[in-house]
């Protein structure tokens, strides 16, 4: 009898063990979710964050050390954020960034808030690379940016007194190598998020337009005066952008095809990936090459300065005339609204800048 | 007995580690797949970007975008019951997404007399819900023009008069003429039937577009004179809701 009530418990044991998950202890950093926007969380579906990259206190701090510090460049005198500046809404105020040598780019440096936002995960100005992660790869070995190799950078945090520690604390592994950098970076990077504008603030009901602003945002929504709602967002879409690529009639030629580098494909020669108009006031230039210092210069192109050429967009309309043709107070007004979309809690965050 | 009993509880073990203990439905497993064709030649993104098309004016024209929503999916019984399904589907026909639909299991196998679905939103489906898929693809309507979403976007580039290329921008949206104090609305969704179906377990439903007909019947397109800002363009709306009433047709059911 003793036997069989033995049997018994060790059965009942094995079915009890059998529902719960295993407890292998292991070190697990901190949980840190996203603080969402209500506009965001209100309007647009959820934000990419990768399975296999949990955002983390430990993981995003470690991001944050990293994104401004030179020893991931080959001379340890740039990084991340000498070209993705805080007080630029994290993009450059030069046209082209110098790279560590003085080489310049060819593209203006995009800002960076609400990236995790980008549903299609296309980065770039012509969207070459996928994820966030992949993204930050890139310009550590780009011989016009940074000019390292990883084997280098990872060498040079491995033997730093701090970083093994750091990667321990954000990843249970103090063997640092490329993965976990560009981990840890993007982890920080989706946490730049920008919503508290005056124009966020109108939405949520906290504040009031002026006239010439709701003009302005009238001009921006109407398809026939601005008609810039299509590509670049709306009340119901925050992030003021739309991801994809388009061709804004800038040039007649191309001597950067964008997307149709990337792609291959003729049809999409002169594609760039459209920006948000969040944070215009601290991120120009403007444009892919930065070739227009003034929001006055780019509404005067849509207004009256397109181009042809075989793959500009429909939406591009009136181009035989120029453009739309606003009058000078709608662009006035167009570029009050512009400016509600700027978000001056953001730049002067201290999460987002260097302490 | 006590090697039954062990099998007993052994059986327990594992069951005790199943899922939320659901009946398990019988898969009707009915899919809708979008096609698109030129007068019956098939049109998929591969084709776009070309100046390729001809439309019923005469114009050679492009496709570079086409994206459109379809709501309400209905099946109507032998008796005239109708089993209607609440989601919605946003074809995306550049980026090839969209192109199928699956019911999810929510029509039981059978013979129907009709099966019919929106084009667009009804007025209802429209204005009274914030889509945030919908939303996050620009697929609203401005608040100046009553707000809700696009039923369409087709645009693409037509050899004007001049033989030069121009873009045109086919949205179609709910009628509004707003030039009043007030504005004046016009519905412009429409129901599509497809006429009678029979459906087995695996059936997929293939909805064909003419992509052709938007250019054509009653109204022969004159993209020349109707090409951009069709959105607040009452009339316009009008007529693509006129010429929309015959693009769609039932292709097959496999």
């Amino acid at each position: 009898m003793k036997k069989k009530v033995l049997n018994i418990i060790v059965i009942v044991s094995f079915i009890c063990a059998s529902c719960t998950d295993e407890s292998v202890e292991s070190y697990a950093p901190t949980p840190s979710a996203l603080d969402t926007p209500k506009l965001f969380d209100d309007n647009i579906i959820a934000p990419v964050i990768p399975n296999d990259n949990a955002q983390t206190l430990e993981g995003i701090a470690l991001g944050k050390k990293l994104f401004f510090d030179p020893m991931l460049s080959g001379n340890n005198t740039q990084a991340c954020a000498d070209c993705h500046a805080p007080q630029n809404a994290f993009s450059d105020a030069a046209r082209f960034s110098d790279g560590i040598d003085g080489s310049l780019g060819k593209r203006n440096s995009m800002p960076l808030f609400n990236l995790a936002w980008n549903y299609d995960e296309k980065f770039f100005w012509d969207g070459n690379t996928f994820s966030l992660e992949h993204q930050a790869f890139v310009p550590v070995t780009d011989p016009l940016e940074m000019k390292s190799s990883w084997s280098d950078v990872t060498q040079k945090l491995q033997n730093h007194q701090e970083y093994p520690s750091l990667f321990e604390q954000a990843f249970g592994t103090s063997e640092i190598d490329s993965t976990l950098v560009t981990k840890a970076i993007a982890q920080f990077e989706r946490t730049l998020i920008s919503a508290n504008s005056k124009f966020d603030k109108f939405l949520l009901g906290e504040t009031e337009l002026t006239p010439e602003e709701t003009n302005g945002f009238n001009v921006f929504m109407d398809e026939a005066r601005g008609d810039c709602f299509h590509c670049h967002g709306s009340d119901k879409n925050p992030l003021w952008t739309d991801n994809a690529f388009h061709n804004n009639g800038l040039d007649e030629t191309f001597t950067d095809l964008g997307l149709g580098a990337v792609t291959g494909d003729p049809a999409d020669n002169g594609k760039f990936r459209t920006p948000s108009l969040r944070n215009l006031a601290f991120t120009a230039p403007y444009m892919h090459d930065g070739r227009f210092s003034t929001l006055e210069d780019v509404i005067n192109h849509y207004s009256e300065g397109l181009k042809s050429s075989p793959t500009i967009d429909p939406l591009m309309k009136k181009v035989a005339q120029g453009g739309v043709g606003l009058t000078e107070k709608d662009k006035a007004d167009l570029k009050a609204f512009l400016l509600t979309l700027t978000d001056y809690d953001f730049i002067n965050n201290p999460d987002f800048n260097q302490n | 007995m006590k090697r039954f009993v062990l099998i007993i509880l052994i059986t327990i073990a594992f069951l005790s580690c199943d899922d939320t203990g659901n009946e398990i439905i019988p898969s009707t497993n009915i899919v809708f797949n979008f096609t698109h064709s030129w007068d019956g030649t098939e049109v998929t993104n591969a084709d776009f970007n070309t100046i390729k098309f001809t439309n019923e004016k005469g114009d050679n024209l492009s496709i570079t975008k086409l994206r459109y929503l379809i709501s309400r999916i209905t099946f109507i019984g032998a008796a005239g019951e109708e089993l209607k399904l609440s989601g919605y589907n946003l074809v995306d026909v550049t980026n090839n997404s969209g192109l199928t639909y699956d019911l999810q299991n929510a029509v039981p196998s059978g013979s129907y007399k009709n099966v019919k679905f929106t084009f667009g939103f009804n007025n209802s489906d429209n204005y009274n819900n914030n889509y945030q898929d919908l939303n996050s693809a620009s697929w609203n309507v401005p608040e100046m023009l009553g707000g809700g979403y696009h039923y369409m976007q087709l645009e693409g580039k037509f050899e004007n008069n001049t033989n030069a290329e121009q873009g045109y921008a086919y949205h179609a949206i709910r009628a509004v003429d707003n030039s009043g104090s007030s504005p004046v609305f016009q519905d412009t969704f429409f129901e599509v039937n497809l006429g009678a179906v029979d459906l087995t377990n695996n059936s997929t439903i293939t909805i064909e577009m003419n992509i052709a007909e938007w250019f054509k019947n009653p109204y022969t397109w004159d993209l020349s004179q109707l090409n951009s800002a069709l959105m607040p363009n009452f009339d316009a709306q009008v007529l693509m809701f006129e010429n929309g009433q015959n693009v769609f047709s039932l292709k097959s059911i496999d």
